[in-house]
């Protein structure tokens, strides 16, 4: 199992969601998932099995399949709410 | 003896290995398992190759530009681009740019740990390029060895630690809370932005976010496509000028001109992508090791993070602040054509990334008039800025190509012209005295203006 940050250009925003869905991970007691973070001309679909990026880069990640967006890129609580969804769907948990 | 000696000196002279040693230094000091620590070690030395080979395919896509703009203009045309500049700098200032980034992410910690400032700066690779730019400018101020690397460590920690703290009060306006700061070494752009918002205060509640604007320009986003567009546009307006005869008989080896231009335009970009795709490797491990031992020495420290972080407070204001601060870049432009002299032309990633900031935060403090005024003042100020860096970056001043934000220029403009005008003794002041002033309590205002 996959997870990729996606942001413009693949250094800051996105490895920080990165780091966030790993803590958020380890806070769940979820492992086994592979995190990176990656720009959006380099991101396919097949990259992960599920994309997270920021509201404001949207809609240029449409293509890439099953996209988590964020509304608040800062905050935790969004994060931890929207990774504990996909992982309770993705029966992790 | 010296034999080893000598060997251990090549090892430590290569920034590669040197870059692999602090990453595995990192993994060691989290306790990371064998299979991390040699995956992310290796990923790091790796990530320092590939941004040299970038470099090599950038330079050789952007030097036909400078001759072509000389023939077109007579005069020197600039596009202002870290990844470009740093790339072709560390061929030659790796190793000092490795150890300044070291030893200023230390100082950065210890700042927070000792002083009222509590930021720790997480954009890994602005601390990357601010640490390449110091090496270079500490060598052209006639430092060397151990006093270059501290002087260069410090003055990175410094500014790791002011460019956040200037911006704090409008983040606190813009984002309600005190918890996250901005770590973008463009501050004093987006200061001033925020500032002129201010003017416009009356129209603070007419936000940007009220205005129905056009979507489908997402594809600015994705910084490849921007950067190509840009350089193959400026291309040919620059070979079409110039004209077909000088270019095939002297640059493209009989090759029809726009053909050649296309393609070095689409180079660059792809010189670009492959810098950047080393800068991740090399700060996969890197990063999150700084985060990970700043948090344990400085826990009520606030996080500085990438500029991305608030465009999700505005996203219009994101689009009506690049246009604007573009259109800064291209009035200074002009500016600078009938003024004569070096040229520094707009490039579309620059002037997004921070008149997307200047656009929100105007945005925050006047509305939508104060996103146009205050990222149309943005482009101004990264466009006339280079200007003054170039004299004090030595031969890197002379590479078609420069560092782009302001609090680059700004703090490389302060110590290059402490340097020419009192020798390296005035850094080494300057450097003290910002630092204590830092440590006293209520200074804020003195240390502000040390760093205009």
């Amino acid at each position: 199992m996959k997870f990729l940050a996606v942001c413009g250009s693949g250094l800051g925003t996105s490895f920080m969601v990165e780091m966030n869905i790993n803590q958020v991970l380890e806070e769940l007691g979820v492992s086994g998932i592979e995190v990176s973070h990656s720009d959006l001309s380099s991101a396919t679909p097949g990259d992960a099995d599920v994309f997270f990026l920021a509201k404001d880069i949207a809609e240029g990640g449409e293509h890439l399949g099953e996209i988590v967006v964020l509304d608040n890129i800062i905050d935790m609580d969004e994060l931890r709410e929207k990774v504990k969804k996909v992982a309770e769907e993705k029966n992790l948990i | 003896m010296n034999g080893l000696l000598s060997t251990l000196v090549d090892i430590l002279s290569e920034p590669a290995i040197l870059v692999a040693l602090i990453a595995l230094i990192g993994l060691i000091a989290q306790r990371k398992n064998l299979s991390d620590t040699m995956k992310g070690t290796t990923k790091t030395f790796v990530g320092f190759l590939v941004i040299a080979a970038g470099a090599g395919i950038l330079e050789t896509a952007l030097a036909p530009f400078g001759e072509m703009f000389q023939e077109a203009f007579n005069v020197a045309g600039v596009v202002p681009n870290n990844e470009a500049i740093v790339a072709l700098a560390l061929n030659e200032y790796g190793t000092n740019t490795a150890l300044i980034m070291f030893f200023g992410m230390i100082v950065n910690v210890l700042i927070a740990r000792f002083t009222r400032y509590k930021y720790i700066f997480l954009t890994g690779h602005h601390t990357m390029y601010l640490a390449c730019m110091f090496a270079v400018i500490m060598a052209v101020a006639g430092f060397n060895t151990v006093p270059l690397i501290a002087a260069g460590s410090v003055a990175l920690g410094i500014v790791m630690t002011l460019s956040p703290a200037i911006l704090q009060p409008f983040m606190r306006e813009l984002t309600g809370n005190d918890n996250v700061a901005l770590g973008h070494f463009s501050a004093v752009g987006y200061a001033i932005s925020g500032l002129i918002g201010k003017l416009f205060k009356g129209s603070k509640k007419n936000s940007t976010e009220n205005i129905n604007f056009p979507q489908g320009l997402g594809f600015l986003r994705d910084s490849t496509v921007s950067i190509a567009l840009t350089m193959i546009v400026m291309y040919f307006i620059v070979a079409i000028v110039s004209g077909p005869a000088f270019i095939e008989s002297e640059l493209s080896g009989g090759t029809n001109y726009l053909v050649f231009s296309l393609i070095q335009g689409g180079s660059f970009a792809a010189g670009v992508f492959i810098i950047l795709s080393g800068v991740r490797l090399v700060l996969s491990e890197i990063v999150p090791a700084f985060k990970g031992i700043s948090t344990k020495l400085v826990p009520n420290a606030k996080p500085a993070l990438d500029v991305p972080i608030i465009y999700t407070y505005a996203p219009n204001a994101v689009l009506m602040g690049f246009f604007s601060s573009f259109i800064g870049g291209i009035v200074s432009m002009i500016i600078m054509f009938i003024s004569g002299g070096t040229i520094i032309l707009p490039g579309v990633v620059p002037h997004f990334f921070t008149g997307a900031a200047a656009g929100v935060l105007g945005n925050a403090t006047g509305g939508f008039k104060g996103a146009i005024a205050g990222s149309f003042v943005n482009g101004i100020i990264v466009s006339f800025l280079p200007v003054f860096l170039l004299p004090v970056l030595g031969d890197l001043g002379f590479a078609n190509t420069t560092f782009s934000d302001a609090d680059f220029a700004v703090s490389g403009i302060f110590f290059g012209s402490l340097a020419n005008y009192a020798g390296p003794i005035a850094i080494v002041i300057s450097l003290i005295v910002i630092l204590v002033l830092m440590a006293i309590p209520f200074g804020k205002k003195k240390v502000n203006t040390e760093e205009k």
